[in-house]
């Protein structure tokens, strides 16, 4: 690959072909709509939420490698994880891709290999679109609501 | 405008050209630069860069008010900047007024016409292959004074419907705004009759010159609209300086846009009156050194001649949408007939998102640029979140564009 390594990796690149997660619930808990308004990555995102876990994570939409292999990550890493450990997963993530804490692998599991995208700035908010989303979908069902619309922070 | 033999002698050498743009023969990632995002901004002659150096080091004075010589000196560059900008486009210079950029020309006609001109219920009407720049500012005078933006439908060809248009100009129509050259599509509008549509309905017209005064010939009269926007850093000028041009009894007619020194004849504690134009749009100390800039760049366009840079622009979309059309599976956006549109080309491949295709072919040195080019209505026209679009101009290559093929070929390569 010869210079872009650390962003197209194998990890990623399997993520891509074969993302997992993707695909819509039949019963959603709750639903949320992102895009990435640099570069038209659009996802839409649906969690089932039952006795404070997240169940079920389901992702669909349109973009680029990077935030197509993020979204099939998060969704393997926020799976199964109750609400309050999800957060704190999600908000574990952001701060790797700022740069600010290194990534803990047991955690993130492949995710760990988006930290290579940190170095390529332009990219860090595709990689953080699935997040992001899933942390609107999470806040959005704390507070009530079932579906919104909302920009990438 | 076919070539004939006769634009054969116009023809530029772009070899020879090439030698005045020194950032063209940089090396990024160790391989040698292919510039083909011009759309976005052009590189700089060092014509250009020659003349904002020397309005530093020899003559940097503020403008229009100072008696001594050094004042003299730069009011007189920077006049000369706004003098050849005019010139190039046929433009009167009191009606040439020197802004940041075409965002923010069009602005100004937004506020400082609409919200004057503009009642509940008035409708302007534009298109959806608008850029932003040619959108938001009239959603946002819309907003507050009640009017309608209503948008024009583009052909699957990524033409204009005239048809509709026709249909959608009507009594309450009270502007109408087009872009000469679709940034996304490369399609050349014929604005001349969108101008005439619009006055036999009784409405102003504005066009959005951003991609067409860069790359033909324009002339303000010509096209028949009121007002044109344009900016100079996508025709080889620096960033930080724009172009409006418009009709004189329409500008007089209109208040100021931005308030402050030097566009003003008195200034009292009860209220103020405004200079004459074009300094009555100019408010506070310009961008002198960026207008000396851009009375470089149009007198360099206008030693080559705007018809030879047609006639070279015409042949490289010619050859973009030939070879680019050899690339499997590839979709080309935007008129196929090199004579109704420029040469920037944005295309979709089915198996690799735009962002990657950007990113990967930077590896091969290769700059085009992935995203929504500030259209996103016309995204959404055209089904897609994001395209991939090269743009040629001036100093742009066939080998260039090989270039750009093989490194498409590793791109799909890489991501298979």
């Amino acid at each position: 690959m010869g210079g872009l390594d650390d962003l197209y990796q194998e990890i990623i690149l399997d993520h891509y072909r074969k993302r997992r997660g993707h695909g819509t619930l039949e019963d959603p808990s709750v639903a949320v709509d992102q895009n990435n308004p640099l570069c038209g990555d659009e996802i839409h995102l649906e969690l089932k939420i039952e006795d404070g876990v997240v169940t079920a994570v389901r992702h669909s939409g349109d973009g680029c490698s990077i935030s197509q292999a993020s979204a099939s990550m998060m969704s393997q890493a926020v799976e199964g994880k109750s609400l309050a450990e999800a957060l704190a997963l999600i908000e574990h993530f952001r701060l790797m891709m700022h740069g600010t804490e290194p990534g803990d692998e047991d955690r993130l599991g492949d995710a760990i290999a988006l930290e290579g995208v940190a170095k390529y700035p332009v990219r860090v908010k595709c990689a953080l679109l699935g997040w992001m989303a899933a942390k609107d979908a999470i806040l959005t069902f704390e507070g009530g609501g079932q579906a919104t619309m909302s920009q990438e922070t | 405008m076919r070539d004939s033999p006769a634009d054969t002698a116009a023809r530029i050498d772009v070899a020879a050209l090439r030698g005045d743009f020194p950032i063209l023969s940089r090396r990024v990632h160790g391989v040698p630069l292919v510039y083909l995002d011009s759309a976005a901004t052009s590189q700089k002659p060092v014509a250009v860069l020659d003349a904002m150096d020397a309005y530093y080091h020899e003559t940097n004075a503020n403008v229009h008010r100072g008696v001594y010589e050094l004042a003299a000196e730069a009011t007189e560059r920077y006049e000369a900047g706004r003098h050849a900008v005019a010139d190039l486009v046929g433009a009167p210079h009191a009606c040439t007024i020197l802004t940041k950029n075409a965002s923010e020309a069009i602005n100004l006609v937004a506020w400082a016409w609409g919200l004057r001109n503009l009642a509940a219920g008035d409708e302007v009407l534009i298109t959806a292959m608008e850029h932003h720049s040619n959108i938001v500012p009239w959603q946002i005078v819309a907003g507050m004074t009640g009017a309608v933006v209503r948008f024009c439908p583009v052909t699957p060809e990524g033409e204009l419907d005239l048809d509709a248009m026709r249909s959608l100009i009507g009594p309450r129509t009270r502007m109408v705004g087009v872009v000469h050259a679709s940034n996304v599509l490369g399609t050349i509008n014929p604005v001349e009759e969108v101008a005439a549509l619009a006055h036999r309905a009784g409405a102003l017209c504005l066009v959005d010159a951003s991609q067409s005064v860069p790359h033909m010939p324009v002339d303000f009269a010509s096209l028949g609209c009121d007002f044109m926007a344009f900016t100079g850093h996508k025709m080889l000028g620096p960033t930080g300086i724009g172009v409006l041009v418009g009709r004189p009894e329409i500008l007089e007619a209109m208040d100021p846009f931005l308030g402050g020194g030097e566009m003003i004849s008195n200034v009292t504690t009860e209220g103020s009156t405004w200079a004459e134009l074009p300094w009555k749009f100019e408010a506070g100390t310009p961008p002198i050194a960026e207008a000396v800039g851009l009375g470089a760049a149009a007198r360099y366009l206008a030693a080559i001649g705007m018809d030879a840079v047609r006639a070279h622009e015409r042949a490289m979309a010619a050859y973009m949408l030939d070879a680019l059309g050899e690339v499997p599976g590839i979709v080309i956006h935007g008129p196929r007939d090199p004579d109704r549109r420029g040469a920037a080309v944005s295309f979709s491949l089915p198996d690799i998102h735009p962002h990657d295709i950007a990113q990967l072919v930077d590896r091969d040195g290769v700059c085009v640029r992935a995203g929504h080019h500030c259209a996103k209505p016309l995204m959404r026209v055209l089904g897609v979140g994001a395209t991939a679009r090269a743009s040629a101009y001036l100093y742009n290559t066939p080998d260039e564009i090989d270039h750009l093929v093989r490194a498409l070929a590793s791109a799909r390569a890489a991501l298979a």
